[in-house]
């Protein structure tokens, strides 16, 4: 079966959905992803999207589910690169993404990764500047 | 409003939903539809799709382009599944038998111009959708 590629770099994960996604496919990734995120420690996932020319309920409903079930395993997910056009359409479709953080491109959602990233760490350890 | 070309497409598995995708954005392209009408008109065709296989149990998709004053994209989705009951219930945002966010049938008619459900308990289902140039 094929099978859409998970790429490790560092602390995140990026997957590229390069495809139009038939559902099982799609359910696969979900599947996948959670298993890699678990595996590798990973703590942030990166999701670009700008290949696809439709984003319909379904695939909207895995992002949000894959960003839910990260979340839960302690990774951020940015989906990026949305085309205007899919954006357009999705919003009228009723699916706004809740709980779906997204940037423009995969350079603008890896600096939001890392931004989170060490956001939580000052959190967790206090400002090194203190 | 004359009829230009009429074909069918089945709908009968998973990568057919993929297939209806297809082909309706390569005729969408060829009648000069906008990028966002592209969008908009197979995501309603992939919604509708999936609703057809999996609450009608797959049937098929007429295609159909329309010339007249205006151009135009009907489809019309067709199965011989167990029907809807209540058809306002199940435009409605949220409202769903399935296991998916019900937003299939309610979302499908936001993305066009014309839309029309026919349906009978134990007969089928038949949703009719046109979308202007």
């Amino acid at each position: 079966m094929e099978k859409i590629p998970i790429l490790r770099m560092g602390e995140f994960l990026l997957v590229t959905i390069q495809v139009d996604m038939h559902d099982r496919l799609a359910m696969a990734l979900q599947d996948d992803l959670t298993n890699r995120i678990s595996e590798t420690g990973a703590h942030g996932v990166l999701i670009d999207i700008s290949s696809l020319e439709i984003v319909d309920s379904f695939i909207g409903r895995m992002l949000g589910n894959i960003a839910a079930m990260s979340r839960v395993l302690d990774a951020e997910t940015v989906v990026v690169g949305m085309r205007p056009a899919v954006a357009i359409t999705l919003v009228e479709l009723g699916m706004s993404l809740t709980g779906v953080r997204t940037a423009l491109n995969v350079d603008a959602g890896m600096d939001l990764l890392r931004a989170s990233l060490n956001g939580s760490r000052e959190t967790l350890y206090g400002s090194r500047f203190n | 409003m004359a009829v230009v070309s009429t074909e069918t497409v089945p709908v009968a598995s998973e990568p057919d939903i993929v297939a209806v995708r297809r082909r309706v954005r390569e005729v969408s392209i060829r009648l000069g539809f906008s990028l966002v009408d592209q969008t908009k008109v197979v995501t309603a065709a992939s919604e509708l799709a999936r609703n057809t296989l999996i609450h009608g149990g797959g049937g098929s998709m007429e295609l159909v382009v329309l010339n007249g004053p205006r151009t135009g994209l009907k489809l019309t989705f067709a199965d011989n599944g167990p029907g809807i009951a209540d058809i306002q219930l199940a435009l409605r945002d949220g409202f769903t038998t399935g296991n998916g966010l019900g937003l299939g049938l309610g979302g499908a008619k936001r993305l066009v111009n014309e839309f029309e459900v026919s349906s009978q308990p134990g007969e089928g289902t038949k949703v009719s959708v046109v979308r202007w140039k």
